[in-house]
């Protein structure tokens, strides 16, 4: 029962952060942070008690900890059915951990509405918790869907200037994308109910469905488009980087570092089980646009002179790392694609909030409105400096072990262009270090004095400085939880190959 | 006739029966309350007779009526849409200056209209109860006097719709010429026996496709469309977006798996043809409107190209799931446009409608109860999940998607694209924040009637979203008696 509890005391936390508000509206955060506390507890204990609150149901494999499952709409055999294997708990805790950074990030940014904002940013979690633990093909589009439209709240109501054209690129990009997983999802569902004469939507159902090799590259591809633009990849990015410029802090920290990692996760979990032949002739060419991303978004991100853009090309270069490991088929790359996914979704969302605070300080994005900040903001500085060092992939911290892990893995399968990916370590600290010089050294540009992080940013900083350092250095940890689910789809992967 | 046929046309009966009682109470006492009130009894009484013709059914009621459980859930869904107009209506007429009191008879007898449409097996059946719908709709658009819009709307309904009528008349003529039946059952022998289309069969469909075309307002027979929905009064328009509608689509469902014209191919394609222009068609347009209500007109336009889709699905797949599709839609479609020209009606005042955009502007802090209703639907009309339209969208696909029709299916994808555009800007528009200097225009006429209509819409459609299981096991039953 843990899991359903895990998405719905959200959706309470969400409902109550809103009807509070009319009483009084700051108390709104305080019942959002108690939802995220009680969902961290949940956590906890899901992690503590494993395989023993949850029973599995019969053939599944013990890579999967924990399961819930009951019939929804049975017209058409949709369950609605929750599974979690190791690494949708770690993308869980990430969830959560970010949402508690989300809300420190927006206790004194958001003034008006703060029982809607919370609202939003609550269901949002919600939907994206959802994602990560339905294993039912309907039910997870429902998901996946739902948490699109508290985020286009979220830009659109408490977002920066150009925040309509934002949100709308942003609803349009991935609902578009979705409708196309969503034909490919029921005409698989078809095919399966061709040939055994019953409607399932369910994943371990679905697994052994039978398509032959044609269909299941049209369908591998309509699944690969919605996850390719969530995550995002070249060519489909163009929407991140407005939605991430527009939206308020806690927007970008929670898209950031959860929502990309949705289609990261997807990929993960469906595209690659669910097609396994279809996607290994595709992984070629998945693999190359994992690493025209790396590179193209790692230029582009030297070129911006907006801080929020200039991260969120970072991000998108990030994310090809992911694309990378994911299709290269062996449990190095993908260990170090989840590790990934965890480090990147820590310190672009560190990023986001420095630039968030930045900006609720001095009015601005642009990097050459600041400058010389060090001397007057010296503690922001340094945080500023530690996550710069490790989106750069500074050995030591996550980022790192996360990117070593996915070239090491992917060189073993293509020589070329992992060394083409390589070449990033030389454009990051490129795009790094640019952060550093233009904001925080040279001459002071601004003549205000604002004031340095106080004792909130300090502890929530802090705390994801704690997380990106053990990340980095015992990554065994991490790297024990993912391992079973990892396995499981590379062994998938490796009977279908070699039969 | 016996007992039995006579039970089966009690719906019917009772809604007859309540049209003559209203029109004998206007004359003994204008009271638009009262007269508000007598219509809705007779609707509901219409309703309660109808579970008793449900025991009945299937029962061939003269040649020209069958009442299956086809026909009786979807006068059921008929009678509930005229109950929530009605509701409307009154909030909406209450106030206003001039005799109101007839406007309860004109929906009872235009919903009459739309009874005998869903439940005629008849081309005379059909012939009557769509006139009996479109007369009464002429008054019905022209209603609030001393306003040219309206009048122009009516006016420009009557002209075309009489001109359709008779492009219908004369297709009906041409079938008959050749078959010599007027019956569907006939037509269907009829086709059965010469299964290879000849010239006049092919004019005659075309025409009546012609006249049903206008009537549902498809591409390119769409043009008349925003200038009633604007034109009209917003209760009116909920009316003729949805009953009007609903019950044509209704019928030629009917028609064809009753004929299986479906048999005929060559029309699949003008189908697809016409689904893909009015996809495209309405959402394209609709994305150029500062108009609320004739955005929801283009809109309409394009979910009729949608529903169109499960439409021509049926002459490849189990007419049993078309049927379930096209309902399942039908019924969610009812439920958001009745709830999205609801919020309008509720929002206009006796001087203006509630149609541009700008009106909109921060009514989530103003009304946010009522902007939470119009973001529900709208959401609904866009296909998001937690709202029926989005079970719906699924049954499009999914019957689509059987039917192998890919084209019509990436037709429906981009209309959707397009569509959110519109939608979002609208909730945009509502979430602004508005100045609090700014003056508010006056308070508009917010009756409890309304406000519980609207928040009985949502329930369902948020519930009909999460949990659709006991509408589709009756969906599914409804759709196994079609034929």
């Amino acid at each position: 029962m843990i899991l359903p509890a895990l998405i719905i005391v959200l959706c309470l936390g969400g409902f109550a952060a809103w009807f509070v508000e009319r009483r009084s509206p700051g108390d709104a955060r305080l019942i959002a942070l108690i939802a995220l506390i009680i969902e961290a507890a949940l956590l906890l204990w899901q992690y503590s008690g494993t395989g023993t609150v949850d029973i599995l149901s019969s053939g599944m494999s013990p890579a999967w900890l924990a399961d819930f499952n009951r019939p929804w709409i049975p017209r058409f055999g949709i369950g609605f059915h929750l599974a979690a294997d190791g690494v949708s708990l770690l993308l869980i805790a990430l969830t959560v951990l970010l949402g508690f950074m989300a809300v420190s990030s927006s206790w004194t940014e958001i003034k008006d509405r703060q029982g809607f904002f919370y609202f939003n940013l609550l269901t949002c979690l919600a939907g994206t918790v959802g994602v990560f633990l339905a294993v039912d093909l309907f039910l997870f589009f429902f998901f996946w869907e739902l948490m699109i439209i508290p985020m286009y709240f979220l830009i659109s109501i408490w977002g920066h200037e150009n925040r309509t054209y934002a949100a709308i690129k942003f609803v349009i990009f991935t609902q578009v994308s979705s409708l196309l997983m969503l034909l490919a999802i029921v005409v698989l569902v078809l095919i399966n109910h061709n040939r055994t004469g019953s409607f399932t939507f369910d994943y371990f159902n679905l697994q052994n469905a039978g398509i032959d090799s044609d269909a299941a590259f049209w369908l591998m591809l309509g699944f690969f488009i919605a996850f390719t633009v969530k995550l995002p990849a070249v060519p489909f990015h163009t929407w991140l980087p407005d939605a991430h410029t527009q939206a308020p802090t806690g927007g970008s920290v929670i898209l950031a570092g959860v929502m990309l990692k949705t289609g990261a996760y997807g990929l993960f979990r469906f595209v690659i089980p669910l097609f396994p032949e279809a996607s290994r002739q595709f992984a070629p060419i998945a693999m190359t646009l994992g690493v025209v991303s790396v590179l193209y978004a790692a230029i582009m991100a030297y070129a911006q002179t907006d801080l929020k853009r200039l991260i969120a090309y970072t991000s998108v270069s990030h994310m090809g790392f992911i694309l990378l490991g994911i299709f290269s088929w062996n449990i190095f790359a993908m260990q170090g694609a989840v590790i990934t996914m965890l480090a990147h979704g820590i310190s672009a969302g560190a990023l986001f909030m420095i630039a968030g605070s930045l900006q609720e300080r001095l009015h601005t994005r642009e990097m050459g409105r600041m400058g010389g900040l060090w001397s007057t903001l010296p503690r922001l500085s340094a945080f500023a400096l530690f996550f710069a060092m490790a989106s750069l992939g500074l050995p030591g911290l996550g980022n790192f072990i996360g990117e070593f892990l996915v070239l090491l893995g992917a060189f073993k399968v293509n020589i070329l262009l992992t060394s083409a990916a390589a070449l990033v370590l030389v454009l990051s600290p490129v795009y790094s270090l640019i952060i550093i010089q233009k904001a925080f050294h040279g001459p002071l540009q601004s003549q205000s004095f604002p004031a340095d992080f106080n004792r909130r940013e300090l502890t929530s900083l802090g705390l994801l400085v704690l997380v990106t350092a053990w990340l980095g250095l015992f990554p065994q940890g991490v790297l024990n939880v993912s391992a079973a689910g990892c396995k499981q789809i590379i062994q998938d992967q490796v009977a279908v190959a070699y039969p | 006739m016996n007992i039995n046929q006579l039970v089966a046309l009690a719906p019917i009966i009772t809604l007859s029966a309540a049209a003559i009682a209203v029109m004998l109470a206007i004359a003994i006492r204008r009271n638009f309350i009262l007269i508000s009130g007598i219509a809705a009894c007779g609707i509901i009484a219409s309703l309660l007779v109808l579970g008793i013709a449900w025991q009945e059914s299937p029962v061939q009621a003269t040649s020209l009526i069958r009442i299956d459980e086809y026909a009786l859930f979807f006068m059921a869904l008929l009678l509930l849409t005229g109950l929530a107009v009605l509701g409307f209506c009154h909030d909406y007429f209450k106030n206003r200056e001039g005799e109101n009191e007839e406007l309860p008879l004109l929906l009872l007898t235009a919903l009459l209209g739309a009874l005998v449409l869903v439940a005629s097996s008849h081309f005379a059946a059909f012939f009557l109860g769509l006139e009996m719908l479109s007369i009464s709709l002429f008054a019905l658009i022209s209603y609030p006097l001393n306003q040219t819009r309206s009048l122009e709307a009516a006016i420009k309904y009557l002209i075309l719709s009489g001109a359709s009528s008779a492009f219908l008349l004369m297709g009906m003529a041409l079938i008959y010429s050749q078959s010599g039946e007027l019956t569907f059952s006939g037509i269907g022998r009829f086709i059965e026996i010469r299964p290879a289309m000849n010239i006049m069969i092919l004019s005659g469909v075309m025409l009546i496709l012609a006249g049903v075309g206008f009537k549902l307002s498809l591409v390119p027979f769409h043009l008349w469309t925003p200038d009633v929905y604007q034109g009209a009064p917003a209760p009116i328009t909920a009316f003729i977006a949805t009953v009007s509608k609903g019950a044509v689509f209704v019928l030629l469902l009917r028609f064809f798996i009753s004929t299986n014209s479906y048999a005929y191919t060559p029309l699949l394609t003008v189908f697809s043809a016409i689904a893909v222009l009015s996809i495209m068609g309405g959402n394209l347009l609709a994305l150029l409107q500062t108009n609320v209500k004739r955005l929801l007109a283009y809109s309409s336009i394009a979910h009729m190209g949608y529903l169109l889709v499960a439409f021509i699905a049926g002459g490849s797949i189990a007419p049993a799931l078309a049927v379930e599709s096209v309902t399942f839609y039908l019924v969610a479609y009812f439920i958001t446009t009745i709830g999205a020209f609801g919020v309008v009606s509720v929002l206009s005042i006796s001087q203006a409608e509630a149609g541009e955009i700008s009106l909109y502007r921060g009514l989530f802090w103003r009304k946010p109860w009522l902007a939470v209703i119009f973001t529900l639907m709208l959401l609904s009309l866009a296909g998001i999940p937690l709202t029926a339209g989005f079970i719906g969208k699924f049954y499009i696909f999914t019957s689509g998607a059987d039917g192998r029709l890919w084209g019509l299916l990436l037709a429906v994808i981009a209309g959707s694209g397009l569509g959110l555009y519109y939608y979002l800007r609208i909730i945009v528009v509502m979430s602004m924040s508005i100045d609090v200097a700014e003056n508010e225009p006056e308070a508009s006429s917010n009756g409890w009637v309304s406000i519980v209509t609207l928040a009985v819409l949502s329930m369902l459609l948020v519930c009909f979203g999460i949990y659709p299981n006991y509408l589709v096991a009756i969906i599914q039953f409804v759709s196994y008696s079609a034929r």
